[in-house]
């Protein structure tokens, strides 16, 4: 694209050219950075991390959805034979050894708080809501592809790989628990 | 055709502007428009300068900290901020605890309502709450005030003039030393209405909200002197109208240096290019 | 077609030329903006306004698909989901602006790009129809720029979308029930916000298509050029790929240095402050005022103040503001002057700059107040609009008696062709 015959002349052209082009690769590719990172969540989104849920009201053998970052959250407040039940299972023999004590707060292992989200592919499991069908192991059930999950909330049976997710959470008193 | 219709409808257009122009000429000599009020009395803010003026600028936190105050004990009671969330006020320099107690805090509190019951009722506020709403059943109608330096010419010089311009109707002069009840002896303030050259039509339903000096108590020392307090809220409101100001020149700046650099290669580049076509 | 000295698209890489057997794309691009494509040597710098344009275009339509990722359409909430733009969404603020100003920068660069045609003749045979699809063009921005401006749904949006549906109505008979079907109500509301979104998202695909038609309809004949001799012989061009590629990145910089010290320094400049009040269907603003791009259009609109014979000044300016706009559709036979270029037409030039004055002077008054003596200038300035296009223009091309023009561009440029001596002189113009 040159004419000139001096070599140290074309060297240089060329890595202004170069250069130039160069500049405006890295231009474009800079631009493209608000472009992708607009859509990750917003600041709003991102403040409204945490919630407050008032479980005085939930009796033993019973469990209540609450909302958390707009999933559905199980809290369950265990039976003792429950307690025992997910107890007597060999954690050795589970797809994701967990024990129900790893699972809950230290002294209030009836409070089994866990995200209502299958983690096969984000269903909604059954077992929380009144008289809903709580599986073979008295736990929850998925009905799209059939988990089965115990009183632990630990995946016994089905295609989920892991338990469902216990979310971040801790007792501001005794009948309310912050989670997130 | 077009040659032979063209210039008729450039004629007939011409024609009919002329013909508008000659009444609006003919009003204007025998029906002059008397000059207003508003147009020979109505001020232009004044020449205050703030730490965020020049494509350098920035806020200052202090400041903004301040201007909060004086929104929170004087302008809340009757303008809502309902574009801003109370997490916003991490800006300004509040920690994350402080932030929390100002929303747990806050007069107004957070609307709730159960939609089994039908209950309506009341919570504090939290962080990711915006400020709730202000209600006013008085005279006028108070904007909400979280876009109002961008909604009115003149930003924040506007807003500190018209909190410090209030003044004494009777007596006024404008800067042509005319004497706005001598000139126009209609445009007495109405009553609940109050004087102040600088709002457009000269008088408007909010009184002086800034009375005295120390009206509000300042945590950092400085003297809350009503020109002081008015500075204060106005570049608090500043801020709540385009928080991302400072973020904004603080990428301003890279991008053009960036840009001007670029833009040199790229004239070096297309003298390169053309140099064996001149 | 194409000159045929024009470089041959010989692909070496072997991908490309599998590609280029199945899908000729790159051999198109090729041809289109590379290396294949002669264009004159001697093209100045208003030139890179098309290809800034077309830059212009496509950044609205990359923020703006991004903005409307976020954007709620709906009378309740549009105002407030434009200030969640403005202030959680990750960097919304500076895709907001970019949009807001990317708009004005638009029609900056446009403007510049027709006024170049208005100089150099560039509607004349056998650019025609580059011309109309031009005017199309235009008329297709406005619609959008008129239409994206109402979607914040701020105080000026919600009376801009009254007052600009209110000239529908102008109209005899059909005009009102013309205006509420416009609206899909009586007055601005969601069922105008949510179609107003709708078109607002859909013309910028359609200028895109008739921008093709116009590049398209632009290969024909080739670029003009500053001395509007057409193309003789090969020394008389260049491949665009290097050479305007290089120099249309040079303008390209420029545009957007000027755009970014807009949008991170100046953001709000070009707008005003009443869109930042939310839309109160009460109370009109003061002084009401369109974008700054249409304000020699509204100066026009606003300068017939009385009815003239049987006709209602509503409706006198509504067709006066149309038509002068629809002139341009004219241009290329009201213009006859078989000389091309304003270097080498001296009244035409005078009469050019005065036109250039005249539409600044109408864009001013459009800006202020509807109070004297800004309604009078327009009246007057209004009225050298009308009689530029339709009755000066005509005129001089017939009585004016332009400059020689040089044999070749080559000579224009080089100041000597070696071809003139060698072949009797021909009219420059075929």
């Amino acid at each position: 694209m040159t004419g000139a015959t001096n070599g140290e002349g074309v060297r240089r052209r060329d890595f202004i050219n170069i250069a130039a082009v160069s500049f405006a690769g890295v231009g474009g590719l800079a631009a493209l950075y608000p472009l992708i990172s607009q859509m990750a969540p917003s600041a709003d989104v991102l403040a409204e991390s945490s919630t407050e849920i008032d479980i005085s009201a939930i009796a033993p053998g019973q469990a209540i959805k609450a909302v958390w970052r707009k999933q559905p959250v199980f809290i369950r407040n265990l039976t003792p034979q429950e307690i025992s039940a997910a107890d007597k299972v060999d954690v050795a023999s589970l797809r994701d050894p967990q024990t129900l004590e790893q699972r809950t707060t230290a002294g209030k292992t009836n409070w089994l708080i866990t995200m209502g989200v299958c983690t096969h592919l984000g269903c909604v499991p059954l077992g929380a809501g009144e008289g809903e069908v709580k599986g073979e192991f008295g736990g929850y059930f998925c009905p799209c592809h059939g988990s089965v999950y115990d009183t632990a909330a630990r995946i016994r049976k089905g295609p989920a790989p892991k338990n469902l997710e216990v979310p971040p959470h801790e007792f501001s008193s005794d009948t309310v628990v912050k989670i997130g | 055709m077009v040659r032979l219709f063209g210039p008729l409808v450039g004629l007939f257009f011409a024609v009919a502007l002329l013909w508008s122009f000659g009444n609006g000429a003919y009003n204007a000599v025998t029906q002059p428009t008397p000059p207003t009020a508003e147009a020979l009395f109505h001020m232009h803010p004044k020449e205050v300068k703030f730490s965020f003026d020049s494509a350098f600028g920035t806020f200052d936190k202090a400041q903004l900290q301040r201007g909060f105050k004086v929104y929170q004990e004087v302008c809340s009671n009757c303008h809502s901020l309902k574009q801003v969330a109370f997490r916003d006020l991490g800006q300004l320099g509040y920690k994350e605890a402080e932030v929390k107690a100002i929303a747990k805090n806050w007069g107004n509190k957070a609307q709730t309502f159960d939609p089994k019951t039908g209950d309506r009722g009341e919570r504090a506020n939290l962080p990711s709450d915006h400020f709730p709403p202000v209600y006013y059943a008085g005279q006028g109608v108070p904007p909400d005030l979280s876009l109002i330096a961008k909604a009115r010419h003149g930003g924040a010089q506007y807003i500190h003039s018209l909190l410090t311009g209030y003044t004494d109707q009777v007596g006024y002069k404008n800067e042509a030393g005319e004497e706005l009840l001598k000139k126009f002896p209609d445009a007495k303030t109405p009553d609940g209405l109050y004087f102040n050259p600088y709002f457009a039509n000269l008088n408007l339903a909010m009184p002086a909200p800034l009375a005295s000096d120390g009206q509000v108590t300042y945590s950092d020392g400085t003297q809350a002197t009503v020109d002081q307090m008015a500075m204060d809220v106005s570049a608090f409101l500043t801020w709540t109208a385009e928080p991302k100001l400072d973020k904004r020149k603080q990428t301003g700046w890279p991008v053009l240096g960036f840009l001007l650099a670029a833009t040199v290669l790229a004239y070096l580049a297309k003298r390169n290019v053309w140099a064996d076509k001149h | 077609m194409s000159f045929p000295w024009a470089n041959d698209y010989k692909p070496t890489n072997p991908l490309m030329q599998w590609v280029d057997q199945r899908l000729p794309l790159p051999r198109f691009v090729y041809n289109a903006v590379g290396a294949g494509y002669p264009v004159p040597r001697n093209l100045n710098y208003m030139w890179n306004f098309g290809i800034l344009a077309g830059f212009a275009l496509v950044l609205q339509i990359v923020t703006g698909v991004v903005l409307a990722m976020h954007y709620a359409a709906n009378d309740k909430v549009a105002f407030d989901s434009v200030e969640h733009i403005m202030r959680d969404v990750n960097w919304g603020w500076m895709l907001r602006y970019a949009h807001a100003n990317g708009a004005s920068m638009f029609f900056i660069v446009v403007y510049t790009h027709i006024f170049r045609g208005f100089f150099y003749s560039s509607y004349k045979a056998p650019r025609e129809m580059i011309w109309l699809l031009g005017v199309v063009i235009f008329l297709l921005m406005m619609a959008t720029a008129f239409m994206g401006y109402v979607l914040p749904w701020g105080q000026m949006s919600f009376w801009g979308a009254k007052v600009i549906t209110g000239l529908f109505s102008a109209i005899p008979l059909v005009g009102p029930p013309l205006q509420e079907w416009l609206l899909g109500g009586f007055a601005p509301d969601n069922a105008a916000l949510n179609r107003f979104f709708s078109l607002h998202f859909l013309l910028p695909f359609v200028i895109l298509g008739v921008i093709i038609l116009h590049v398209w309809a632009l290969h024909i004949p080739g670029s003009s050029n500053p001395t509007g001799v057409e193309v003789k012989q090969e020394s008389d061009t260049v491949p665009f790929h290097p050479y305007y590629t290089a120099k249309d990145g040079f303008g390209l910089g420029i545009f957007l240095m000027l755009y970014c010290a807009l949008v991170f320094f100046a953001p709000n400049l070009l707008g005003h402050p009443d869109n930042y009040i939310p839309a109160n269907p009460l109370s009109t603003p003061a002084h009401i005022v369109p974008e700054w791009y249409f304000w020699p259009f509204y100066a026009i609109l606003r300068a017939f103040t009385s009815d003239f014979m049987f006709i209602p000044a509503k409706l006198m300016g509504v067709l006066a503001m149309f038509s002068a706009i629809l002139v341009w559709f004219f241009l290329p036979w009201l213009d006859t002057s078989p000389v091309r270029s304003g270097h080498y037409r001296p009244m035409f030039r005078k009469f050019f700059y005065l036109l250039v004055v005249d539409v600044l002077v109408l864009g001013y008054c459009g800006g202020a107040p509807a109070a004297e003596p800004f309604v009078m200038i327009s009246q007057i300035a209004s009225m050298y609009y009308f009689l530029h296009f339709l009755v000066i223009l005509p005129i001089v091309s017939s009585i004016e008696t332009p400059q020689p023009l040089p044999f070749s561009i080559t000579e224009a440029v080089l100041g000597k062709d070696e071809s003139a001596t060698l072949s009797p002189a021909t009219p420059a113009i075929a």
